[in-house]
Formats: structure tokens, C-alpha cells, sequence
């Protein structure tokens, strides 16, 4: 039985308020005691002066299992995405899936909601259940027939999953690829009204709301989407959603000369949606934050604006980006992990993004200051399509521990 | 016809300042005085290709010109095409249809091919906005926009302004109503930039489905009623009606947009009484324009139009190709 002793650190635990001194003691590969605990002798101790030890970021939804970029993050989790090259509608695949990462990162795959993701047969969630499936999704777009959500929504509920959703009404966004706006006009590019948005999230919660299930919009990126979620709250339905640090720091305006890196879906927003997005982190609408990974090569990218492929690298500057929020006050540090970690693990019901004794010694050991420059030509991830390339950040994941072993 | 200086096309006094442009992509790159530059030059070509049978200049000799046409074209690939031969250039037109980029090749690799070809100019139209920038960045010579998208189609907008220019004299206080599908029209997108520049009152007449938003801020003011947006207007330019948006998915129908928005003589008579009717063409008779106006021999200018298509892309081939040739003052 091995027991290590984590000493000197600043420790971000998601459950408390400030950044606390303290020792974490872990044995084997769970967190047996954190805060103020007497060392047991027979610790090994390992000196984390000068860091802040947090709980390995969780990523709740990723559209590849790119390790090493995930690792270069301080993600230690992620939860995959059902939009796979078979799409995640069997147990196979999701068994498949669930040993892609292991032993030094776990993969939580999303279920498929409907067969091939096809918006139409509910595919085999209980069975997918079964074989390591942590969530239903319905993959990068909503399903369009409400019946069938309905009974995706009532059937996962039945299974204690959470259903996670793209928030877009399929036939608004049709072929859009930016949002309505002064870029997409000046681009000349397909475009579709933020309201696309609002639209779906209104349907979903209301089916949420006769369902009783538990759902997730796992991009909310809209002051109208906003406001509909913070009601839904209000009123105690288990409604909860996400963003990616692209919509807190960037508008529509950064695709202008047709930038493909900067082509996400849902596709960004205005700078209102913006400056909307951050208030909603701030007062705590927002419950998640993902990096919505999705590496793109030149063949995907280097195309006509409308031709590319949706999505940005953004597993290495989750964690960077999102300090921004606590540098500039939105966010406590702690408040950030729950953003980032203890958040997305309830939501995929994993014992891990937590302090609480017996979760998951699956921890980083951040430099919160430390300098970059994010520079997509080198970046860790398969392949650079990052939108802020040349930005500099501060914020690097010195150390990585998964299951209570150093990477 | 009012009267016009006609500066000298010959090799320049203020050389590469004038138009400090390696291609031509977009109006919205041009300065108000670099477009009245373009427009000057283009002048000079108009008055000679009307000079007799003798036509040919050779500033271009020994010059590749390629148009790569991955959209169908007619009247633009001609015009290029004339264009190029008229300044003695040798030009080779590619068509999308028998190119390999039916058989998969990507953008990038057919435009690094035409570059390894030694191009010294490249004429390029292709349906998806921003596609003819993305080649122009993998190329070694000049680019041309001859349409991208909804984007831009720069040059057309150049020859509407010169054909302006030449009926009216100028464009300050000029009311332009630029009229029908703007939404998809890169004609309207390059016009509405260029004709605000040059400081005229443009106008967008659309129904509300077939207008971009906020194109404000492309320097028009939208109308939905054609009627009220025709009142005054010294120029009428329609767009074409694309037919795959003809039915039901934009508008109802054909006949319902030529009731409420097709330019008929009654419809003329609300502009001013000498407004000049504009089209760029192809035209869809008794939908967006009637013949009678169409064919209006002292308001219609759009034949006027193709000729000046071929003056401005004299103009825009010499202006660009004047740094490889060593022009005085443009290496």
C-alpha cells in the first residue's frame, strides 16, 4: 500500500472558497485526506511549493482522444463525443472507446441518443450504459423530431443519465456557417440568427421540464440562451450547460479574412453574446467549461471559409484561457475548478474532480503565472488549428498525477 | 456626355503609390483614390477599344495569363479573356468542368499547380466566399477576383462605376437604389462598398428574405418597398434573381417578385426622369427587369456595362503586372 503526501502546495479544492495551504494524502489511487492532515510516516512526501494543486481537469466533451495534447492541459479525463467516424451507437465501440486513453487518461464516451446519430431510433443507451458509457449525447446537432428527443430525454432519466445536447434548431442554422452580423454580411458567408440558440434551448428545457430528466447544453453561448438556462435553474429543473473559452474571448468578428481556425459550431457570436457569456460564468449560470477538442488538420481547415470543418485544437489553452477569468475577478480560483473539473464529474456521475475523500488522485500541479505564447505550429495536440495563435497566456500544468502515479 | 480628363495609361509619374495592391481581391482593400486611379485607367482603354479596328496593345506580350473558372461563367470569362488578348497577354482559360478538381484535387494543390506553370496572372472566380483569397495567398503572381461567393466580384463593381461615372458625370449626392437578391450578391456587396466610397447615397431595395443584415455597415440604406426605395434615385442596378431561389425558398414565385419588385416602365418612372438602369447580367427577362426597360435606348446602359468590363480589366492587368514588367516606378 503506497501513500504519498502532497505538501507546500496551494491547494484548489472545487468545495471551498480561496486557495487553502495544506497537505493532500493519497493512498494507492484515491484521495484518502486533504487540508490539514497529520503526514502517516511511512508517506512518501512530494513538495508542490510554489504551485497550486487542483484536481485534474474533466472534459466534457472532446471530439478525439489526442493524449498528449489532453496531458499538456492538465486534463486527466474527457468525456468523447458520439460524432465519431462509426458514431458511438454500441457497446463495442463505447467499450472500444473506454480503453483508448487508460492507463494514464480515462475516456468517459458519450452514448449516441439515436442510432448513427441519425435523430431518429434510440440507439442501445442501457446496453452502451453497461459498457462504460457515461452520458447520452446527441452529437453536433440537435435532434430535430421533438418526439424523439422526448423520449431520449425520458429514457435516459431512467438510466441516471444526463442527456448532452447542441443547442441549435437544425433548421435555422441549416448551412449557416457564422452568425448573423456585420462579419457574416461584409464575408458574404451562409449565416444564421443567434436566436437559433434560444430556440432549441427553449424546446429542450421544456421537454426536461415534462420528462424530469437531466440535460446539458454543452455550448451555450448566447445572452437569450443564457437567460433561459438561469430560469430553468430558478425554477430547480437539473438543467445545467457549458461553454468553451473561444466564446469568452472572441466574436464573430474573428473570422474576418475568412479565418478557418476561428470556425467553431455553434459559430461565434457577437461581442453582447460575449460580454454575456463572461456574466454568465460570473453569476453562475454557466456550470462547465470544455474545450470542445477538436483537432483539424490542413485538410479540414485549409479550405473556403463555408468548406472547412467546424472545431478548434483547444485542449492546451483550456486551463490558461480560462485563468483570464480568475485574473480579471470573474471567478474565485476554486469556483474555476469547479468549472472545470468537479462540475463535469458530477454530471458524468465519476468519482473524480473532487477533493472528497475517496475521489480519484487525479491531480495537477499548476504554475498559475507561468508565461506562454500559444504558437499553433507547436502545439502537443494533432493538429494546430487554434484561433488564438500568438496570444499570450499565463498559466502551466507542471505536474500530472492520474490514479495517484506521476505521469 | 460630360467631359472627363482622360490622364495618360502610360508607364507613371506617381508609379506604385497609386495602387499599392499586389492582387485584387476585394473593394473593400481599395482607397476612394485608388479606385478613381483604376477608373482613370480603365477611361484610356475605353477610349481605344472604340478607336477603329486596331485594338491590340502589347504591354502583356510574352505575359501567361491564366482564368480558372471553378463557377460557370460566360460574360465574365470573355471579358477577362479579351481583356488579356487585347493587352497581348497569352491566355489560357481553365474550366472547372474538365479541370482535376472534379476528380478531388483540393484548392491549395490546384493552386500551387497553376503557380509551378509560371502564371503572371491569375483570374480566378469560384462559388465559395473567400476561396479566390485563400489561392491568391499560395501564389507568386497577381490575383484577380473575377467573383467568390456571396463575397465580392470587384471588378464588376469598377466597371458599373466607370459606366456611372461616364453618364452622370461623378458620383457625389448620386442616389444608386441597387435592387433585388442582395443577400446573395456579390455584386451588391463590391458595389455597395465602391459606390460609398466614391461618395454616392446607396441604397439596398430587397424584400426583408433576400437582405443581409446590418448592410448598414456595407454603406447602404435598406428599403423593402421598391417604390419608396426607387424614389429619386438617379441609378437603378438590378441584381439577378438566381432560379434556385425563385421558388418558394426566398420568395414565392417568379411572377409575385416581378409584381413587387421587377422593373417595369412604371415602376422606372418613380426614379428620377433620366435614371440610368443597370444590370450585370445574365438577366432574367419578366422576373427582376422587363425588356422594355432592359432595352430602353437611352436609360438602359447595360450593353454600355460589358464594355466597360473589358476597359476596367485592361486597366486592373496592366496596373498589376506593371511590377514584373518593370515599370518606372512599379518594380
Amino acid at each position: 500500500m503506497t501513500k504519498l503526501a502532497i505538501i507546500n502546495g496551494k491547494l484548489a479544492d472545487p468545495a471551498g472558497s480561496d486557495l487553502a495551504s495544506g497537505a493532500i494524502l493519497i493512498e494507492d489511487d484515491r484521495i484518502i485526506a486533504t487540508g490539514d492532515v497529520s503526514l502517516p510516516p511511512d508517506a512518501q512526501t512530494i513538495d508542490a511549493s510554489g504551485l497550486v494543486v487542483a484536481p485534474g481537469l474533466i472534459d466534457l466533451g472532446v471530439f478525439a482522444t489526442d493524449k498528449p495534447a489532453f496531458h499538456f492541459g492538465g486534463i486527466t479525463r474527457a468525456a468523447l463525443m458520439p460524432d465519431q467516424s462509426s458514431p458511438l451507437d454500441e457497446a463495442a465501440l463505447i467499450r472500444h472507446a473506454t480503453r483508448a486513453g487508460k492507463p494514464d487518461f480515462w475516456v468517459h464516451p458519450i452514448a449516441a441518443a439515436t442510432r448513427g446519430l441519425k435523430g431518429i431510433e434510440l440507439a442501445e443507451i442501457g446496453m452502451m450504459q453497461a459498457a462504460g458509457a457515461k452520458a447520452v449525447g446527441t452529437g453536433r446537432q440537435w435532434i430535430a423530431d421533438s418526439g424523439v428527443m422526448m423520449r431520449v430525454l425520458s429514457y435516459a432519466s431512467g438510466l441516471g443519465l444526463t442527456v448532452i445536447t447542441h443547442a441549435e434548431d437544425g433548421g435555422l442554422a441549416g448551412k449557416a456557417v457564422a452568425t448573423s452580423g456585420e462579419t457574416a454580411t461584409r464575408l458574404g458567408l451562409p449565416h444564421a440568427p443567434a436566436c437559433a440558440e434560444a430556440m432549441a434551448i427553449a424546446r429542450d428545457i421544456m421537454l426536461a421540464r415534462t420528462t424530469g430528466a437531466a440535460i446539458h447544453f454543452r455550448l451555450v453561448t448566447t445572452r437569450a440562451g443564457f437567460d433561459l438556462i438561469r430560469a430553468a435553474k430558478a425554477e430547480g429543473l437539473k438543467v445545467t450547460c457549458g461553454i468553451s473559452p473561444a466564446y469568452l474571448f472572441l466574436a464573430d468578428n474573428a473570422v474576418t479574412n475568412f479565418r478557418t481556425f476561428a470556425r467553431l459550431s455553434p459559430p461565434l457570436r457577437s461581442e453582447d453574446d460575449r460580454k454575456a457569456s463572461i456574466a454568465a460564468v460570473a453569476d453562475g449560470t454557466v456550470d462547465v467549461i470544455t474545450s470542445s477538442h477538436d483537432p483539424r488538420g490542413p485538410e479540414d481547415k485549409r479550405l473556403p471559409f463555408a468548406d472547412a470543418a467546424p472545431g478548434m485544437a483547444g485542449a492546451e489553452t483550456l486551463l490558461a484561457l480560462s485563468l483570464n477569468l480568475v485574473r480579471e475577478g470573474h471567478v474565485s480560483f476554486n469556483r474555476l475548478m469547479t468549472l472545470l473539473s468537479a462540475n463535469p464529474a458530477r454530471i458524468l456521475g465519476v468519482d473524480a474532480g473532487s477533493f472528497v475523500p475517496r475521489s480519484a488522485a487525479d491531480l495537477i500541479f499548476i504554475d498559475p503565472d507561468a508565461p506562454w505564447i500559444v504558437d499553433s505550429g507547436k502545439m502537443a495536440a494533432q493538429a494546430g488549428n487554434t484561433p488564438f495563435n500568438r496570444v499570450p497566456v499565463q498559466g502551466r500544468v507542471r505536474r500530472i498525477m492520474k490514479g495517484g502515479v506521476f505521469l | 456626355m460630360p467631359d472627363i480628363t482622360v490622364p495618360s495609361a502610360s508607364p507613371d509619374l506617381a508609379g506604385r503609390a497609386l495602387f499599392p495592391h499586389r492582387h485584387l481581391l476585394s473593394i473593400a482593400d481599395l482607397k476612394p483614390w485608388e479606385i478613381r486611379f483604376l477608373l482613370d485607367e480603365a477611361e484610356h482603354w475605353a477610349k481605344s477599344n472604340r478607336g477603329g479596328a486596331r485594338k491590340h496593345d502589347d504591354r502583356l506580350k510574352g505575359m501567361t495569363q491564366i482564368n480558372a473558372f471553378f463557377e460557370n461563367s460566360t460574360r465574365t470569362l470573355l471579358s477577362f479573356e479579351i481583356a488579356g488578348k487585347r493587352l497581348g497577354a497569352d491566355v489560357v482559360n481553365m474550366a472547372a468542368a474538365t479541370s482535376s478538381v472534379k476528380k478531388g484535387e483540393t484548392l491549395i494543390d490546384t493552386a500551387m499547380t497553376l503557380n509551378a506553370m509560371a502564371a503572371d496572372v491569375i483570374v480566378i472566380r469560384h462559388a465559395s466566399s473567400g476561396a479566390v483569397a485563400l489561392i491568391a495567398d499560395k501564389v507568386d503572381c497577381p490575383v484577380l477576383n473575377a467573383g467568390d461567393g456571396w463575397h465580392q466580384h470587384p471588378t464588376q463593381a469598377l466597371l458599373d462605376a466607370l459606366t456611372i461615372r461616364r453618364r452622370k458625370g461623378g458620383f457625389e449626392g448620386l442616389i444608386v437604389a441597387i435592387c433585388g437578391d442582395v443577400l446573395h450578391s456579390r455584386v451588391a456587396r463590391s458595389n455597395m462598398l465602391c459606390l460609398a466610397a466614391l461618395g454616392a447615397q446607396v441604397r439596398a431595395v430587397a424584400p426583408p428574405t433576400l437582405m443581409p443584415p446590418e448592410v448598414e455597415m456595407l454603406g447602404a440604406t435598406p428599403f423593402h418597398r421598391m417604390d419608396e426605395g426607387l424614389e429619386g434615385a438617379d441609378v437603378v442596378m438590378m441584381l439577378r434573381l438566381q432560379n434556385e431561389r425563385m421558388d418558394g425558398a426566398f420568395i414565392p414565385s417568379p411572377r409575385e417578385y416581378h409584381m413587387l419588385y421587377g422593373l417595369t416602365p412604371e415602376r422606372l418612372a418613380i426614379a428620377k426622369r433620366d435614371a440610368l438602369v443597370m444590370h450585370p447580367g445574365p438577366m432574367n427577362r419578366g422576373v427582376e427587369i422587363s425588356s422594355v426597360v432592359a432595352d430602353h435606348p437611352d436609360r438602359s446602359a447595360i450593353t454600355e456595362q460589358v464594355e466597360m468590363g473589358v476597359a476596367i480589366r485592361m486597366a486592373c492587368l496592366d496596373v498589376l503586372t506593371r511590377g514584373a514588367r518593370g515599370v518606372e516606378g512599379w518594380a
